[in-house]
């Protein structure tokens, strides 16, 4: 039992060291992804360019746009144009919002004290134009503050943000994408790992050989599951060092959760092995069944609160939703096994499930 | 009477098997005698390496029984791959491993030790003569060589049978003498050959052969008593007119 496993656990790992190319691909894609995820895909709004025509000229309006201009959130990138062009100013990329002070700005302040500015948005990113119009009414509201100290306004609200105080959002993907590399690394390489050898009509030669299914899966799986597994610590590290992002939970809980999880995507990829004939057909079923629901309906981006009833159904078995709450939990939380022993408990029902399907259609024989 | 299962390394019997409606194989019995050199010959499709992969324990039969090494091709499949070997059509080994780390890794598979198998290479080694060759790549080896790596491969944990489906396709005229010089001398040490090919001149090598047409056997004899039979002086001519089915 134990030598045929060492052996195909040896035969798995020269394959790995052979392939030079795919073993950088496969240890350099996560960090590419963090570095994508960490610095390019960013949902905070920094610099948004903003369109200013002061109409009223007095001390109150220029009081008004240089409170504007020294927030780092906007970026003043046209003044005073006519305002038939704001269309304009939208279409040809120019600004994103545009702020209208009105002829009667400083009169009507002090006179009725209600004086009124328009903002213009540009919709066309719908979640942008939510943005602007949050950063100009918390400008707006500020001035409003210091304008009149002893203000009429019955109660205000003062945020404290627990987890993530300065909303960055590398501390919202560097977890996740732990999530997403994870399941789509384990279940990738275990599914062509074993496809390969259907291809090459090594498969053949393995199952005239006394060996047993699970001593076949295991020596070939474990290899893959160390790989995922350095994936999965390499961001970590990458991401506490370079992104500070905090790991506020137990080190050890994150790995053993990881652990948990990585079985869930070898898993998957033997049922993919199972289905596929080619290496091409594994590698594309393995991406749209990871990547796919991993990223769009685990609440990896998206909130599945907000997503459509019959989406959040779907999101209920996608193993990178419980994951997902579990890394978040232990990293940004600090949660520990009481909190997260429901997410942890479903997740390795799905691999107690998958395991005993994979077992079941992996076959010695040929048909 | 004597118990055919023990008495013969292979003995099959009404063996068939159905792909769907379509019959790869069609009630075909023969049996093949302990250190017999028995050749399988017929066209591409014939049901060949359906029966082969029958043998071994690859293909569930659909009906009929047999025993290869005294156990049942039905149920004890698995005691049967322990005492033969397989060398498929297609090579099949790992042209990223070196010919010993594939010797090393099949010895593996059949649960052999470390020093078991650095004794076993050695002693194959010696009479496959790939010494020469054994840190190079798989993948780097001329076909021939890779034929002979495969059967080393099938021979590692000195299996009773030896299953050979086409070993010598596409390898020169010298390789493949020198490959039968091989068989022969499996055969001298008692192992019994079972050896698929489409090479006349091979055939007549054989101490039997069986020619299959449309899943089913329709010659077994010796080949000069086939030659005989047919009245005509070579394999070539026989094959032809019995795979025609022009002689029923």
């Amino acid at each position: 039992m134990n030598r045929t496993f060492v052996s195909i656990f040896k035969k798995e790992l020269i394959h790995i060291f052979r392939d030079v190319q795919s073993l950088f691909m496969v240890l350099s894609m996560p960090l590419l992804m963090l570095l994508l995820y960490g610095y390019a895909i960013t949902l905070d709004m920094k610099g948004i360019d903003i369109g200013i025509i002061d109409q009223s000229h007095t001390p109150e309006s220029r009081q008004l746009i240089d409170r504007i201009a020294s927030t780092d959130f906007f970026h003043i990138a046209a003044r005073d144009v006519p305002v038939d062009t704001i269309g304009d100013l939208f279409k040809e990329r120019i600004a994103r919002c545009v702020l209208v002070i009105p002829e009667d700005f400083a009169r009507t302040l002090v006179a009725d004290r209600d004086a009124r500015v328009q903002l213009v948005v540009d919709a066309s990113d719908p979640n942008a134009a939510n943005f602007v119009t949050n950063y100009v009414g918390q400008v707006i509201s500020r001035q409003n503050a210091s304008g009149n100290p002893g203000s009429n306004t019955l109660f205000t609200v003062s945020p404290r943000v627990f987890y993530n105080p300065d909303m960055r959002s590398a501390d919202f993907f560097v977890p996740g994408l732990i999530a997403l590399i994870l399941i789509l690394i384990s279940t990738l390489l275990t599914s062509i790992a074993i496809v390969r050898e259907k291809e090459t009509g090594t498969m053949e030669q393995l199952l005239v050989s006394p060996i047993r299914p699970l001593q076949l899966i295991l020596g070939k799986v474990l290899p893959y599951t160390m790989l995922g597994f350095i994936d999965g610590v390499l961001i970590l590290v990458v991401g506490s060092i370079w992104f500070n992002v905090p790991i506020e939970g137990s080190l050890l809980l994150v790995l053993v959760m990881m652990m948990i999880y990585v079985v869930t995507g070898i898993s998957l990829g033997i049922l993919v092995s199972t289905l596929a004939k080619t290496q091409a057909v594994a590698m594309l079923a393995a991406v749209m069944l990871t990547i796919l629901p991993s990223m769009m309906m685990s609440g990896f981006i998206f909130p599945i609160a907000s997503m459509p009833r019959i989406f959040q159904y779907v999101s209920t078995i996608v193993p990178a939703t419980y994951f997902l709450q579990i890394i978040r939990g232990i990293v940004l939380k600090g949660n520990t096994l009481a909190n997260l022993y429901q997410q942890a408990a479903i997740l390795l029902g799905m691999d107690v499930l998958l395991i005993a399907l994979a077992v079941r259609t992996f076959r010695v024989r040929l048909e | 009477m004597r118990d055919p299962s023990t008495e013969f390394a292979v003995h099959v019997s009404e063996l068939s098997r159905l792909f769907g409606s379509f019959v790869a194989v069609d009630r075909i019995s023969f049996s093949v005698a302990r250190g017999e050199i028995f050749g399988f010959l017929g066209a591409n499709g014939a049901g060949k390496t359906t029966t082969i992969r029958m043998l071994c324990g690859l293909l569930v039969p659909s009906s009929g029984s047999g025993t290869v090494a005294g156990f049942d091709v039905m149920r004890d499949y698995e005691r049967i791959k322990h005492r033969i070997g397989y060398m498929s059509q297609k090579f099949s080994l790992y042209d990223d491993l070196t010919v010993r780390e594939n010797l090393e890794f099949y010895g593996g598979m059949y649960g052999m030790s470390g020093r078991d198998i650095g004794e076993r290479i050695s002693e194959l080694f010696l009479s496959v003569g790939l010494r020469e060759h054994a840190d190079k790549l798989a993948g780097d080896l001329p076909l021939g060589w890779k034929q002979r790596m495969s059967l080393a491969a099938a021979l590692i944990h000195d299996p009773d049978i030896i299953f050979l489906d086409e070993p010598t396709s596409g390898v020169d005229p010298v390789s493949r003498r020198s490959f039968w010089l091989l068989i022969y001398e499996l055969a001298d040490r008692g192992k019994t050959v079972f050896v698929s090919t489409h090479y006349m001149d091979e055939a007549e090598y054989c101490n039997r052969l069986s020619i299959m047409r449309l899943g089913r056997i329709v010659e077994l004899a010796r080949p000069a008593d086939l030659k005989l039979k047919y009245g005509v002086p070579t394999m070539q001519a026989v094959f032809l007119q019995a795979v025609s089915g022009d002689e029923t």
